[in-house]
């Protein structure tokens, strides 16, 4: 089963350099998207929170292949439009459209982080930045993004995670994933072994996700302590 | 006569009161959809005046003065703060609050930042003030507070009376020339109601110019000039301390008082 791994290094390293990429990428672009979607949910304005809303539950209440299929086959299909535009070296890379399924899927799944913890920032504390005069930027920039985030930070983590493992679906549209890699060889060998490999890899990028959060956990030194 | 003495002499008379008026409030009401919280609120400060509101639960005096700071928004009549009325002008709300400081019952403090961050966010931000003179201005008025020590530490990890200091700390930080509090010591334990009233006294003798919401009557008596008693929305007795609490005229101010002092 090892000769697998030491036989296909190159292509193991592709594998998870690739899965690492989609997945941190994913979910860091993913954070910037979530942002405007949860302040328009939270908007006083009708229209654009029923719009947010539409979106997150256009995104939430459809599998991830689906679409990852979208966004690869059905802009393939304008791919004489999408040249037109300047943009088809972006659409033709399945990498690419791989990310972006990521990116707003998991969008919508981090707006709904935010949501909920900006919602639980003390509206006290809000008033108090207010009242010492900080604009209402200042104040989303740096009180309740900060408390939220903090607070939050389990519930990123565990979207982090999940994003990782559903990262492998891309492996069905070409990527060379962990997975993709895996499939590759299993294609030549025929060893069932190999997908232990992959499994394996992924647990390790799971252990350094949680490694990271625990350091991230512990610098949020406030965290331990219940205040308001 | 409340439960917390002050028990420092003060001679109230010898704070300075100039005869300039910092505060006019004139025939101003509030509205909360239909309901009517203010009803031609008429009140007028001068720099350096103490004054106390007191009144039943809901009788509007939150309201009162989170309209001067514009943490609520009047509907009638005019609120002028130094010269600058409030208005949806933002360059108008922006100064009157570099003018005025705030605490609140519940403390407020950013959860996430050190005690010492606390007291420098806002300079930093709202004024540029550079990181080291916020941090020594900080320092300063921690230490103006009796918790330099804390500095370091979070919000979570201090006593209430220690946090709601911190707030008066950060709240001075911006130099401010009118302080508002919002029944500062109801959050309290009793036995740390003194600190903080201790604090505000000190400030009073400054010459600090304060509206203060509260129901600690030793500290009304010690430091107020005037003291205002509100109820549903109106301003029904106002009067200085000894008077108020010695010959109440209104009989809801009579009724209110005997309440406080019976218990
Ligand atoms: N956001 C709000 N919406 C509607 N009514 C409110 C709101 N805030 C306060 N009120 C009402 O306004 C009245 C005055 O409240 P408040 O100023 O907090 O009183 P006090 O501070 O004297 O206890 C109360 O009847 C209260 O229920
Ligand atoms: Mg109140």
């Amino acid at each position: 089963m090892l000769s697998h791994l030491t036989d296909n290094l190159e292509l193991w390293r592709i594998g998870l350099t690739n899965t690492v990429m989609l997945t941190a990428l994913g979910v860091f672009f993913g954070f910037f998207v979530a942002i405007p979607i949860a302040a328009a949910r939270l908007s006083s304005n009708k229209l654009l929170s029923k719009a947010a809303f539409g979106y997150v539950y256009i995104v939430r209440g459809t599998p991830l292949l689906v679409q990852i299929f979208i966004i690869y086959y059905g802009l393939g299909q304008f791919h004489k439009e999408l040249k037109a535009i300047g943009v088809w070296w972006f659409f033709r890379d399945a990498f690419n459209c791989g990310l972006l399924a990521f990116t707003l899927n998991s969008a919508a799944y981090q707006s709904e982080i935010l949501r909920g913890g900006i919602l639980a920032v003390p509206k006290g504390v809000i008033e108090a930045g207010s009242a010492l005069g900080l604009t209402t930027l200042q104040i989303f920039r740096r009180i309740i993004m900060p408390i939220t985030v903090g607070r939050m930070l389990p519930a990123f983590g565990n979207e982090l995670v999940l994003l990782l493992k559903a990262s492998s679906l891309v492996s069905i549209i070409t990527v060379r994933d962990v997975l993709g890699q895996a499939r590759f060889i299993y294609a030549q060998t025929f060893d069932l072994s190999v997908f232990y490999i992959a499994a394996l890899n992924y647990l390790i990028v799971v252990m350094i996700i949680e490694a990271i959060w625990r350091r991230l956990e512990r610098r949020n030194a406030w965290l331990k302590y219940t205040g308001n | 006569m409340s439960a917390t003495a002050i028990d420092r002499d003060i001679d109230n008379s010898q704070m300075h009161v100039s005869d300039e008026v910092v505060i006019e409030i004139e025939k101003m009401s509030k509205f909360y959809g239909a309901f009517q919280v203010l009803h031609d609120i008429d009140l007028q400060v001068r720099r350096g005046e103490r004054i106390v509101i007191c009144g039943p639960s809901g009788s509007g005096k939150s309201t009162l003065i989170r309209c001067l700071n514009r943490l609520e928004e009047h509907q009638e009549g005019r609120i002028v703060i130094d010269g600058v009325e409030l208005t949806s002008d933002l360059k108008n709300i922006d100064k009157v609050r570099s003018e005025i400081g705030m605490c609140f019952q519940h403390f407020n403090l950013f959860p996430h930042l050190t005690i010492l961050e606390n007291c420098t966010l806002a300079p930093m931000l709202a004024r540029q003030t550079p990181r080291e003179e916020a941090e020594a201005t900080a320092m300063r008025f921690l230490e103006k507070v009796k918790i330099p020590d804390q500095a370091g530490k979070y919000p979570g990890q201090l006593s209430g009376g220690q946090q709601q200091r911190v707030a008066i700390a950060r709240a001075l930080c911006m130099k401010p020339r009118i302080m508002l509090f919002d029944e500062p010591t109801s959050a309290l334990d009793p036995e740390m109601i003194k600190e903080v009233l201790d604090t505000m006294v000190e400030l009073a003798e400054e010459g600090m110019t304060m509206l203060c919401v509260t129901h600690e009557m030793g500290f009304a008596q010690a430091v107020a000039n005037r003291v205002i008693f509100m109820d549903q929305g109106r301003i029904v007795e106002e009067n200085e301390p000894s008077a108020f609490f010695n010959n109440p005229q209104n009989e809801r101010t009579q009724a209110f008082l005997s309440q406080i002092i019976g218990h």
